[in-house]
């Protein structure tokens, strides 16, 4: 009678031993990207970064990590406690709840679940919960103003963004994400990128805007409002804003990477398929993230909105109009 | 299933409790956003993703997002909102005696009866979504989208009266601006430099 209850033991945890095996690498991948991201933009700027612990400055993320958590964590006086540690909890497990439906190949995927796509859609946007009550709770009007803009930021970016994904799921007939990359199939030419070129230039600046990086970082905007949101944390408290926000933009390189540039496909037949060509392109896209941080100026305010509202999303409107025109003439296989 | 059930089910009635019993308006709309969550963990169970993951993207995701921008700028003195707490009591409780009448008659119909969702053939809950409202009912659904449009462009309207002296700035103008239209170079004498001693 008891093998019921022992099976479910097990297969839970067989499932929690694949989620570790997400989430470590992950997390490593997260303070590589620091280093990788100091040394970047410190060559960019004709500097060399951080090149003191270990050999090059490869153990700095180490040594930053170690200090985090030694740190005292400061609480404001008249913050709201409990809110004020749920922040950055509530910021950091979406960016990790969203993994499970990133398959990594055709098979290693944890959940393969039909409807992969909304939710990863519906992850990103509870995201925003940790940056508002992040602000509100440290009742510090610095926070409080970061913690409003990225909010009308994070909400009106989201639109062009599922819109963008409209036009995926339009070509793909999928909203399985391992649906989407066997749709593209065939080499190079068939990637999504091609028929969806508009709407992958939206996603990425989209996903920048997403995920508050500059120059659309006006959430943090250290010239005007010291460091926004998360001004009053310290410690791992502060840690942890840095490792979701890090997590966020591994995990919209990864959604860029599976649904326009043909995830783990070869882009030519004669080399193979494998899990090395998606970590390439993540590692592409993640690079212009850091290309944009060293070379744009922060956005003003109004023209972050007025480009999401007045320009991107009747872009991706006319677009997902144009495919679907499209697809009704002889042209269509370009489409699919 | 049961199990999840119940868990979900636990945490609905709690947050949905704690959103009218809380005294701190940010602390409602918190609960009510975890109650929209545990509602869609049920829905899920039921086997409707769709509409699971819809709830969690719409309303947790933006329509509470603009609650919580509103209800964070308040300044809310419990004592003076319980003020006229007896005053509102009669027609308060005849509004909940006919809503609790209404909840009763709409949840004895034989429809709620069965509760085992129907089992679309092979397909999922999404696409058995998609082909009832662009095939059977793409009329009411288009009317339904006009509607909220015409509501959109009302609401903007609202908010435009009265804000002919803003100072916002037009982009395309500032794009279009030319240098003459900005510099004006001029040709002048340079001062003599006799003169500057002497003062």
């Amino acid at each position: 009678m008891t093998t019921p209850w022992l099976d479910i033991i097990a297969e839970s945890f067989w499932i929690l031993l694949k989620i570790l095996l997400i989430v470590i690498p992950l997390m490593i991948s997260v303070a590589y990207l620091t280093f990788f991201e100091r040394k970047v933009i410190g060559y960019m700027q004709g500097r060399i970064g951080p090149n003191r612990v270990g050999f090059h400055g490869l153990l700095q993320p180490i040594a930053d990590a170690l200090k985090l958590m030694f740190k005292e964590i400061i609480t404001p006086n008249k913050s709201n406690k409990t809110l004020f540690f749920i922040a950055p909890i509530l910021t950091i497990a979406p960016a990790f709840a969203a993994w499970a439906v990133i398959p990594f190949n055709a098979e290693l995927v944890l959940a393969d679940i039909n409807a992969g796509l909304l939710y990863v859609l519906a992850m990103t946007s509870i995201a925003v919960y940790g940056v508002i009550i992040a602000g509100w709770a440290s009742n510090s009007k610095y926070a409080f103003l970061g913690s409003l803009r990225s909010a009308a930021q994070i909400v009106s970016y989201e639109i062009a963004m599922g819109f963008t994904l409209v036009g995926v799921l339009m070509c793909a007939n999928s909203l399985n994400l391992g649906d989407i990359v066997n749709g593209q199939q065939g080499g190079l030419l068939q990637w999504y990128i091609w028929p969806l070129f508009p709407l992958f230039i939206i996603y990425f600046i989209s996903a920048v805007a997403e995920t508050n990086r500059a120059p659309f970082d006006v959430a943090e905007g250290e010239s005007e409002i010291v460091a926004g949101f998360h001004v009053e944390y310290s410690g791992m408290a502060f840690a942890v804003f840095f490792l979701a926000e890090y997590a966020n933009m591994i995990l919209v390189s990864m959604l860029a990477a599976l649904m326009f540039l043909g995830g783990w496909l070869s882009p030519v037949s004669f080399i193979p398929d494998g899990i090395l060509w998606l970590f390439l392109k993540v590692g592409f896209c993640l690079f212009f993230f850091l290309w944009f941080r060293a070379t744009f100026p922060r956005y003003r305010y109004d023209q972050i909105m007025r480009l999401g509202w007045k320009v991107f999303i009747p872009i991706t409107l006319i677009w997902i109009i144009f495919i679907g025109l499209m697809m009704q003439t002889p042209l269509k296989d370009m489409f699919h | 299933m049961e199990v999840l059930f119940y868990f979900f089910s636990l945490i609905l009635i709690f947050s949905a409790l704690k959103v009218i019993t809380s005294r701190n308006p940010v602390l409602s709309a918190l609960f009510l956003v975890l109650s929209f969550f545990s509602a869609g963990g049920i829905w899920l169970l039921l086997k409707a993703e769709f509409l699971a993951i819809a709830l969690v993207l719409v309303y947790v995701g933006a329509v509470m997002v603009l609650f919580l921008f509103v209800v964070m700028m308040l300044d809310i003195n419990i004592d003076r909102l319980k003020e006229g707490f007896w005053d509102y009591m009669p027609v308060a409780s005849i509004v909940a005696v006919i809503m609790l009448i209404e909840m009763i008659l709409v949840l004895n119909h034989s429809y709620f009866k069965d509760m085992t969702p129907k089992d679309s053939v092979g397909i999922s809950n999404t696409e058995a979504l998609g082909q009832v409202l662009y095939t059977d009912y793409v009329f009411p659904f288009e009317i339904a989208s006009i509607i909220l449009l015409v509501a959109i462009v009302a609401a903007i309207l609202l908010t435009l009266r009265g804000m002919k002296t803003h100072k916002g700035i037009n982009p395309a103008d500032q794009i279009k601006v030319q240098r003459n239209q900005r510099i004006k170079m001029v040709k002048m004498k340079s001062q003599d430099p006799i003169r500057r001693k002497k003062r």
